[in-house]
């Protein structure tokens, strides 16, 4: 998943006899992992937790299409250049039905795309890191939609049916992405020095933003109660942190790449890697808009909608004009 | 090869596959910044339709090749210079603003269908066979291109003077589609090609209807033309294209990606 820091407007859960009967009914489907459905009665608090966790997780897919789209035109091999637009297609895709599914919370297209554009609207903090090689676009592939999808397999499972059933989509086809991306890094570091060498290179510099996409520690998550208990997040940061560098550790080593962490070590006691804390000083800093691309991303986006309004504004022009007549006919 | 059965000629597949190459490689510059998510998606589905359409011309072209023998799909694709490509001038021109992009697809797409129907009947199996599987491809490329001609032409003012503005800059590369030299004739003779002069007519009456139907006006069907693109004689977009596009089989010779 791609939504970090998700506002659930509750500083602390609230105890079953804090709700009035409404609100307990709906805990207790959720708690009987019955799935809640968009006519269903929730409270107003899970609706706007979700639209902005969804549209979270929107955004991070059609901004998540430009650091890719940054070297789909100078793709190696037309094989590689075919699966990577394949890739970059399927998140699109993702998109559309991500905002499909926040659209039967009670909110528009238009609507989440004006808050995207005026800042109001966050996407994953990693997408504001550049994209300076072509290994970059295998270790996106390796590490941030194999991160993504740590994140994305439990919500399969969550209270919401639409955003349940997307993800179930969505992750079918972000494996195959996290393999085609892990295939581009065997091929580096099977190629020359060179490649090699720019494998490591783009390890070094994802390693951490890609650690820091799970979210700040368990004990500064203010909202992960809450949304827990709503099941819209089923594991803490902390542990599908865990998850991902023991996931990941045994990769890098077969791939012959060193991960840039001096304090990761393998802890037999707790049958888990031990790994150092990422600088969540700049996490912070790429989450308020002072990461190296936060300005690029944001404004291309911009700048496609503006330059696009001619587009849509004309297609609904048209549908006007035609529709009119039988409209009228059938008045 | 059945020895019976005429080939194209190398160079003639090498037309083909670079056209769909280059409008491929035009297409992905749109990457994430179309006007809306619906458009993004779909002409990423062309720009796949048409480099895997590359890939089987080349492959094929690479197998035919006497000078170089043997050179692959991507031998053919990032290591020759823009003398050596062999696409119409239309699909290398840059795609400027959204209306540029579709018009130029619209009237390629119209060629495209009708080059790929007459390919389909080719003497030569291996061409007919890849025709055969670009035509239905191409058929919802055309039917695409055309919905959207017809709704942004008759649309709002600035979107018809935004897709007539298109119309007249891009006209001028639409003739070479129809001029014929020696090697169309030779492959025309042999069964394995066309005469594209032969596609005028139908594709005039195509385009003309649909242009129609956008309340756009079009240019003189008599007008001057460009060419040059079908011999290797480029504008000065393409040498941009290719130094993007091959990048990094050129810049580290002999790796494997």
């Amino acid at each position: 998943m791609y939504a970090q820091m998700v506002d659930t407007g509750a500083k602390r859960v609230r105890a079953a006899e804090e709700m009035d009967a409404d609100e307990r009914a709906f805990q207790e489907r959720i708690d009987r992992g019955v799935k809640i459905e968009p006519k269903d009665f929730m409270p107003e608090h899970y609706r706007k937790t979700l639209i902005r966790q969804i549209s979270q997780h929107a955004h991070s897919e059609i901004v998540g299409q430009l650091p890719e789209g940054n070297w789909v035109t100078r793709a190696p091999t037309l094989k590689r250049k075919a699966i990577l637009l394949a890739k970059i297609q399927d998140e699109a895709g993702h998109g559309l039905y991500l905002y499909s599914a926040a659209e039967t919370l009670g909110i528009s297209r238009d609507q989440m795309l004006a808050d995207l554009h005026s800042g109001k609207a966050k996407y994953s903090s990693i997408f504001n890191y550049p994209t300076l090689s072509w290994a970059d676009i295998g270790a996106i592939g390796w590490l941030v939609d194999g991160a993504a999808i740590m994140n994305q397999i439990p919500l399969c499972r969550c209270s919401f049916g639409p955003y349940a059933r997307a993800m179930t989509r969505v992750c079918k086809e972000e494996s195959f992405h996290q393999r085609q991306g892990y295939d581009i890094m065997i091929a580096l570091c099977r190629g020359t020095p060179e490649q090699k060498a720019m494998a490591q290179d783009a390890l070094n510099r994802w390693w951490w933003p890609v650690v820091m996409m799970f979210g700040p520690p368990d004990e500064q998550s203010v909202h992960s109660a809450q949304s827990a208990q709503w099941k819209i997040k089923l594991f803490s940061n902390d542990e599908l942190r865990q998850r991902f560098v023991d996931q990941t550790v045994p990769q890098a080593e077969y791939l012959g790449l060193s991960i840039p962490d001096q304090a990761l070590k393998w802890n037999a006691q707790r049958g888990h890697y031990d790994f150092g804390q990422p600088d969540w000083n700049e996490f912070f800093e790429v989450i308020k808009g002072n990461g190296p691309c936060n300005r690029d991303r944001l404004a291309t986006r911009v700048k496609a909608a503006a330059d696009g309004a001619w587009f849509r504004e004309a297609l609904v022009a048209h549908a006007a004009k035609h529709q009119a007549p039988q409209a009228q006919k059938a008045a | 090869m059945d020895a019976a059965k005429p080939a194209a000629p190398f160079e003639y597949l090498l037309r083909l596959g670079d056209n769909a190459l280059v409008l491929s490689q035009r297409l992905s510059e749109w990457c994430g910044k179309g006007p809306a998510l619906e458009e993004d998606m779909a002409l990423t589905n062309v720009a796949l339709d048409l480099i895997g359409q590359a890939r089987l011309w080349l492959s094929y072209a690479g197998e035919l090749d006497s000078a170089g023998a043997g050179r692959s799909e991507d031998e053919l694709a990032f290591l020759r210079d823009a003398g050596e490509f062999r696409n119409l001038l239309l699909v290398e021109q840059p795609n400027g603003s959204y209306a540029d992009t579709l018009m130029r697809q619209f009237l390629f797409d119209a060629w495209h269908a009708l080059a790929l129907r007459e390919l389909a009947a080719s003497a030569d199996p291996r061409v007919a066979e890849i025709a055969a599987k670009a035509q239905k491809e191409v058929a919802y490329h055309l039917r695409r291109s055309s919905d959207l001609v017809v709704r942004l032409g008759d649309g709002t003012e600035k979107s018809r003077a935004m897709m007539q503005a298109a119309l007249e800059q891009l006209w001028p590369y639409t003739g070479e589609m129809f001029q014929g030299d020696a090697l169309d004739r030779d492959a025309a003779a042999s069964g394995a090609g066309f005469d594209p002069a032969g596609l005028r007519a139908p594709w005039l009456d195509y385009v003309g209807e649909v242009l129609a139907e956008a309340t756009l006006k079009q240019p003189p069907a008599e007008a001057w033309m460009h060419s040059g693109g079908k011999q290797g004689r480029h504008t000065e977009k393409l040498g941009f294209l290719l130094a993007e596009m091959q990048f990094l089989q050129r810049a580290y010779p002999g790796a494997r990606w």
